[in-house]
């Protein structure tokens, strides 16, 4: 049965006598390896020198906080149920008196975890964040030997309250303009 | 009997009943969206107008339709009526509006709100409402108050549609709250702070349509869409012991009467139940409850797996010549 008309016949072409030497077709190919050397290199020294990363590159999340250092996460729970990986899980807990200089709202994520093996970087926890709490970085998630390793906390999500310590997303940041 | 024409769909109702009820016999497709309507609580309903809808043929014997848009949880129908829900563009646009008066005090908090996910104004306003407020003053704010030791008041999120205070007329012996003040300055209050102790106090929370009334003993314990809802049941001497358990790994997080489609609660239950009882071994438990897939709730929740039949290459036809 023929399914399609693009099949060929492969032409079992002899070869003659220059061809069989094998030498010429040696040199070329050499030449080619040859010529490489003094082509631009295709790779970087990694950790050293980077690459430029596009705006829009969707690495390591964070966890930002406000202007007065406060977190912005509420732990509303929309990232997870936005998270087709189910990769995010939390807790919630209500804020105490005095501490309203940690927490933004009057509820915030005691416990949050992004399971970075299910993650699949996908961004929608960032679409769905109401609280400018989430994005993702320019960050490269980095490997390790243990599983458990990649269940992030908020130790390792939660940006610093220095500004050195601070994790700039304003290439990230999308002004939409709602029901005008 | 009265023959009734809803959005073009003709039904039958015995004499008496209202336009949103002949429109729930007919289905969800037709019937108008319900705040302060609760079909389980007598003189409930006509305060939210958020159920208006169009009547374009009176009756068979008065064919001109009726002047203005009428509340439907309090019209009658007649026979030979015709009225128009989803398919009227004037009960739609009167809706909007009247979503938008609704939301016009009403705090944007629903990130951290516990009936965010079952709240009936997050769904209608996910329907009908803008997204920005076409208003300059402030929101009128509250401070919380426990108006029971198990119940807190949240008045800043209060639309004022009354259920509660139905409840507590008609299922509690003795109402200790209402609504004081009038107008714009009225509101829910129990005049004597934790006032509320009786036994059935706990369906105000049920049948509170947003979250002015929520559970102190689940509060930020979960959003409703991490729980998994379970039906259970118990022998209780005070309350039918009908219940939907809401599960969170092992842990039952809450427990509260089981609702009907409409969000409405079929059986009240009483608060030895609904507070007191959170261990499994407390309950006879009947099975998984029924999620709509249309809800928040349904996500991440799976029933069995079927999986797909294999194909095996005799299964995939050859293509034509």
């Amino acid at each position: 049965m023929q399914l399609t008309n693009r099949s060929k016949v492969a032409s079992v072409k002899t070869l003659n006598w220059v061809e069989q030497l094998y030498l010429p077709a040696i040199i070329k190919g050499m030449i080619i390896t040859f010529s490489h050397i003094f082509r631009k290199k295709a790779t970087v020294r990694y950790p050293e020198q980077k690459r430029p990363i596009a705006n829009i590159y969707r690495g390591l999340h964070v966890l930002k906080r406000d202007e007065e250092g406060r977190e912005n996460c509420t732990a509303c729970g929309l990232c997870a149920v936005a998270c087709p990986a189910e990769a995010i899980t939390m807790e919630a807990a209500e804020r105490k008196k005095g501490e309203e200089h940690l927490y933004r709202e009057e509820k915030y994520a005691a416990m949050y975890e992004i399971n970075m093996l299910r993650c699949i970087f996908c961004g929608l926890c960032e679409e769905a964040c109401p609280k400018d709490a989430i994005y993702l970085t320019d960050r490269i998630l980095p490997s390790n030997y243990a599983r458990n390793r990649f269940i992030y906390g908020k130790d390792l999500l939660v940006e610093g309250t220095t500004p050195e310590t601070r994790i700039d997303i304003s290439g990230r940041k999308k002004d939409y303009e709602m029901n005008v | 009997m009265a023959k009734v024409t809803i959005d073009g769909i003709e039904i039958d109702v015995p004499d008496g009943t209202t336009i949103l009820q002949a429109a729930r016999m007919i289905g969800p497709e037709v019937a108008p969206p319900t705040m302060c309507y609760h079909s389980k609580l007598k003189t409930s309903g006509g305060y939210c107008r958020t159920c208006l809808v169009e009547v374009t043929k009176g009756s068979e014997k008065d064919p001109r339709p009726m002047p203005k848009l009428v509340a439907s949880c309090r019209t009658n129908v007649m026979d030979g009526m015709v009225v128009t829900n989803g398919l009227s563009e004037k009960v739609q646009d009167a809706r909007a509006g009247v979503v938008e008066f609704l939301l016009l005090n009403h705090p944007l908090d629903c990130p951290i709100c516990d009936q965010a996910g079952e709240c009936h104004l997050q769904d209608l306003s996910y329907e009908h409402g803008h997204y920005n407020t076409r208003t300059d003053f402030e929101r009128r704010t509250f401070e919380k108050i426990d108006i029971g030791d198990t119940i807190q008041l949240h008045m800043t999120r209060c639309i004022l549609c009354y259920r509660c205070v139905k409840v507590a007329e008609q299922i509690t012996d003795g109402r200790v709250h209402g609504v004081i003040n009038r107008g714009d300055a009225s509101e829910i209050s129990t005049y004597i702070k934790e006032a509320i102790d009786n036994d059935f106090s706990g369906n105000m929370i049920d049948v509170c349509p947003v979250g002015a009334l929520t559970d102190k003993t689940f509060r930020f314990k979960s959003r409703v869409w991490f729980t998994k809802p379970v039906d259970a049941h118990r022998d209780c001497d005070k309350c039918s012991g009908k219940v939907v358990l809401w599960y969170k790994g092992d842990d039952v997080l809450r427990v509260t009467g089981r609702k009907d489609q409409w969000g409405e609660v079929e059986e009240f239950i009483c608060n030895t139940c609904r507070f007191d009882k959170k261990k499994t071994s407390d309950w006879t438990i009947e099975g998984v409850r029924e999620i709509s897939r249309h809800s928040v709730i349904s996500a991440n929740k799976y029933k069995k797996l079927v999986k797909p039949k294999r194909l095996t290459i005799n299964d995939i036809k050859a293509l034509p010549e």
